[in-house]
């Protein structure tokens, strides 16, 4: 019998399904498994207990016939969703001790589909990154090492948890939430596929909000199908959020069932070619291209002129919009509060907030503040959402031309922890391939594609139409099974063997 | 006509604007799902929105979207199909979010127009500059501990309309005209209850002085705290004259919010313009912009409730009622609606006099509204009938009224009862008539010798002898023949 640890989430259901193992068994094999990764820090908080108990409760269900399409199916749940009873910090000091009375709407889907949670997965403070370097937590490690190199690579970010978490065996899926790429990014550096639908797809209730109207939930796992499978059991109109959609989901699975990408045409934009990216990028993309065609697509030339205001834009909008989002963590209701005989009530405010948020979060907040400023506000964020617009139009006039677009997701592999301490900047660039899409609110998804001459993965992305997941989920598909990508973190080797 | 401080260079001018912040009335709040109602514990109506905890999202509360529609149309006002929620930031403990979700650039309704009663008969128009939607902040206590504050969360994302003037008024009068107005008009929409002592209609009042006849404006400054009509008008009273003592002693009106103290009836200092909050106004992301039908608004038109000035127009037409008694009458939509249920089919003038002068003053007396009448409007009605074909005369009838207040019984039991019917058989009056003259030969005597001031004399013996029940315009003339 293979590992328990090894299989994907459609071959434990059928197995489950057949009795060859319980869920128990399962659940606790990867809680196993965690404890021996707990080196990697992708967990804030492990909760064992829960997931025995879920188990316990899943087995009983399919005991009786009555599992849930998800059933007794190890996850891991990042930090930024709230759950009920379970400490819940978006990787904050300010919520160190944040117990939610409430079930956020899309983990409350999952588990009521039956599946089981492992724990809490590590993220930046806030969802703020694209390292998980910000959490208040410690840093997560990458499971993957370059070639007889022993040093620690990030994994990613902001969903860094989730991302190592899934390829380290300790979950079998994980959820992330991505604003500029913190979903897609880790899944390309962990060697993992993740999903962003598009914006509305999923309801953000429960979620702690960084940027409201670009967050979005999303998932990453092993295989194109195991993240349909997921995706589908937590998508869907949400009354309790009135950005979320109310038009009905397609059966997602489906679509990574055929993977047929015959006729289909595929766009490559070539703004994306950056100046300074490095060759294996490059290679790795022409060789997606060429994956594709080679399965019947059409490869098209497209453009997107305004690409490279991208970045700049985003980084405009999203912190004005965190640095009023987070304007609610001021220790006067629950969290961290600076107590001790503050001298006022400003006193108290500065000292909460000064030991609560991180560097990273802090940044965010005062450019957020300064770009929302008067006499600032035209000149920044009003200009950046004409930049939005822009971009949007660029998207939806290249999709008059083709069906999907497939681009990188990472201007490189996984590097050094600590690599970026001094540089925001160069770690705000490590999101040029993801953040385009977020501005339009489309949905994106990594799929591994290759190793560098390192030994470290790389991925693909492939962006879609809006509410079109089944054709990026397809082509997906496509991609994964010409890569036939399976190389593992040699520590998972070890483990294996 | 408008009210002026007299300095010593000269007559000054106040101009006013007023901001209403009216609570709509709606079971739950704005953006959640969490009870109104006034007076609870404090915070257990706070639901997780209210509270702001991690991850919560708004949800618009579509019938208080219609609410402010349907003031908006009160108010003559535009309707803006297109309208967007927008944050306003700032930190205070009793705002859990850290903003108020309210309307900024473009808000729900537009520019309009009500009419105010000027002392001396006539109408002004005060304009209406914007009415917007957005959420109450909660209530900090500071009397409850000597060291802490307390926060109650209850009010805490309550819809409130904020209804901006222009600045049309023209001193304390105007502003208390302006004021009672759009109260009642609020109450005639069923929109808000008006309620200055719970708080569900606050106003803050921008005041500031130029000389007569400029046409400039001078600088303002805005008057919080006015919580009461009364309040508003010492406020604006003491501002006016503090401005003008300060303009002319050679001083510079600074921009700035002033906080009116009650206690000692001054306006003093809270933040100068360069202390004013940047509000970093930004569109709510958590909310799509509102966008209406026009024939939704449309129905919502056709359901309007005759409006105050319209029906004071109709009162004064159709019934013949002078513009105080039609005033009096309209000030509330009840007591409209009274008045014209006692009216119906009936000589309109007299069943004005019996509302504004008996029944009104009885309800006053007793602390009841004109729901909690004890006497219903058809029995006013019955009592009034029974005065036009002079079953009972008009001084029985205040009797009867009375006894009508206390126990509720129809007017015609009560006459029957006490057998009160006036007695309009000649007859039997001229005997009692030719009792009296008979009983009073010097008086008579001295009637006929020129004193005519016996005659009362004689009337007041009838009816003492009748209790009351004799038809007086009878008595008169049967008096005057025998006398004559």
């Amino acid at each position: 019998m293979t590992e328990l640890t090894h299989l994907t989430i459609k071959s434990a259901i059928e197995s489950l399904e057949k009795k060859e193992f319980s869920s128990a068994e399962l659940v606790q094999a990867h809680i196993d498994a965690t404890e021996k990764a707990r080196h990697l820090n992708a967990f804030i908080t492990e909760t064992p207990e829960i997931a025995l108990e879920q188990a316990k409760a899943s087995d009983a269900r399919r005991a009786k016939g009555e599992a849930g399409p998800l059933d007794g199916i190890p996850l891991a749940i990042k930090d930024m969703y709230c759950t009920k009873g379970v400490r819940t910090t978006a990787a904050s000091n300010i919520l160190h001790n944040f117990v939610p009375p409430y079930e956020s709407t899309v983990t409350d889907k999952l588990f009521n589909a039956g599946a089981v949670m492992i724990g809490k997965s590590n993220t930046d403070e806030f969802a703020m990154g694209t390292t998980t370097e910000s959490s208040a937590f410690g840093n997560t490690i990458n499971p993957w090492k370059r070639k007889g190199d022993n040093t620690d690579l990030i994994p990613g970010g902001s969903s860094g948890g989730s991302a190592a978490a899934v390829a380290a065996r300790m979950a079998m899926g994980g959820t992330g939430t991505d604003t500029g790429g913190s979903i897609r990014q880790p899944a390309a550096m962990c060697g993992i596929a993740g999903i962003r639908p598009t914006y509305g797809r999923c309801s953000r209730w429960g979620i702690i909000a960084y940027a409201s109207s670009f967050d979005q939930a999303g998932v990453l796992a092993r295989t194109v199908e195991d993240c349909a499978l997921l995706l589908q059991n937590m998508s869907g109109f949400d009354p309790k959020d009135s950005t979320s959609a109310d038009i009905p989901v397609p059966d997602f699975p489906a679509a990574t069932r055929t993977g047929d990408v015959k006729g289909l045409k595929v766009g490559v934009p070539k703004e994306f070619r950056v100046e300074g990216m490095p060759e294996i990028i490059e290679k790795n993309w022409q060789k997606g291209a060429q994956w594709l065609k080679d399965q019947g697509a059409e490869v098209v030339d497209i453009s997107l002129p305004h690409t490279k205001y991208a970045l700049p834009a985003y980084y405009i909008l999203v912190p004005s919009e965190a640095s009023s989002n987070l304007a609610r963590f001021d220790g006067v209701r629950y969290g961290l509060r600076e107590h001790d005989d503050p001298e006022t009530l400003l006193d108290m405010y500065e000292r909460t907030r000064a030991s609560g948020f991180g560097d990273e979060t802090k940044r965010r907040i005062m450019l957020g503040t300064f770009t929302l400023s008067a006499g600032y506000y035209d000149a920044y964020y009003v200009k950046a959402q004409r930049v939005r617009r822009l971009i949007q139009q660029d998207f939806l006039k290249a999709f008059e031309k083709v069906d999907v677009i497939l681009t990188p997701p990472t201007p490189s592999a996984a590097y050094p922890i600590g690599e970026n301490d001094d540089d925001p900047i160069a770690m705000y660039l490590n999101d040029v391939f993801t953040v385009p899409l977020n501005l339009a609110g489309l949905p994106g998804m990594s799929v591994p594609s290759i190793l560098t001459p390192e030994g470290l993965p790389l991925g693909l992305q492939v962006i879609g139409k809006p509410w079109d997941e089944a054709t990026v989920l397809k082509t997906a598909r496509a991609i994964e099974r010409a890569a036939g990508f399976n190389a593992m973190p040699s520590s998972v080797q070890t483990g294996a063997a | 006509m408008a009210e002026t401080v007299k300095g010593d260079t000269g007559t000054w001018e106040i101009v006013i604007g007023l901001e209403v912040h009216a609570q709509a009335i709606s079971n739950s709040k704005l953006f959640s799902g969490a009870s109104t109602a006034f007076g609870a514990e404090p915070n257990s109506q706070v639901s997780f929105v209210d509270a702001a905890m991690p991850g919560m999202l708004p949800v618009l509360n579509a019938y208080c979207v219609e609410q402010a529609v349907r003031t908006g149309l009160g108010l003559n006002a535009k309707i803006n199909l297109h309208s967007v929620f927008e944050r306003k930031n700032y930190f205070y403990p009793d705002l859990p979010q850290g903003y108020q979700i309210s309307q900024y650039q473009h808000p729900i309704v537009g520019e309009g127009v009500i009419e105010i009663d000027m002392p001396d008969g006539s109408i002004k128009k005060i304009g209406i500059e914007r009415l917007h939607l957005e959420q109450d902040a909660g209530k900090s206590l500071h009397d409850q501990h000597p060291k802490k504050s307390y926060v109650d969360l209850n009010r805490s994302g309550n819809a409130l309309m904020e209804i901006v003037s222009r600045p049309d008024l023209r001193g304390a009068d105007e502003a208390s005209a302006y004021l009672n107005k759009l109260r009642m008009i609020l109450r005639y929409l069923e929109t808000c209850d008006g309620n200055m002592e719970e708080g569900s209609m606050r106003a803050d009042v921008n005041l500031s002085v130029r000389p007569m006849g400029e046409n400039k404006l001078g600088t303002r400054c805005e008057i919080k705290n006015v919580n009461s009509i009364k309040a508003v008008q010492m406020a604006i009273a003491y501002e006016a004259q503090r401005q003008v003592e300060l303009i002319e002693g050679g001083g510079k009106i600074a921009q700035e919010t002033r906080l009116w103290d009650p206690a000692k009836g001054v306006t003093r200092s809270m933040r100068s313009k360069e202390e004013a909050h940047d509000y970093r106004y930004f569109p709510d992301p958590d909310l799509l912009p509102v966008t209406l039908q026009s024939e939704w608004v449309n129905e919502i038109k056709e359901t309007l409730p005759e409006l105050p000035d319209e029906k004071k127009h109709r009162f004064i037409k159709d019934y013949g009622l002078s513009l105080y008694d039609a005033s009096v009458l309209i000030s509330e939509r009840a007591r409209a609606a009274y008045f014209e249920d006692v009216a119906k089919g009936r000589d309109a003038k007299l069943a004005a006099n019996w509302v504004i002068n008996e029944l009104l003053g009885l309800l006053n007396k007793n602390g009841k509204s004109i729901k909690e009448s004890p006497i219903s409007a058809p029995q006013l009605g019955g009592l009034i009938d029974l005065i036009s074909d002079e079953t009972i005369s008009g001084k029985i009838a205040k009797d009867v009224f009375a006894e009508m207040f206390e126990t509720g019984k129809d007017a015609a039991a009560i006459v029957e009862d006490k057998g009160l019917e006036q007695v309009t058989d000649t007859g039997a009056i001229e005997a009692v008539i030719d009792e009296i003259l008979a009983a009073n030969p010097d008086n008579v005597a001295a009637y006929k010798g020129g004193k005519d001031k016996l005659f009362g004399f004689f009337v007041g013996q009838v009816m003492k002898q009748t209790q009351g029940k004799a038809n007086p315009q009878a008595v008169n003339e049967i008096l005057k023949t025998k006398l004559g």
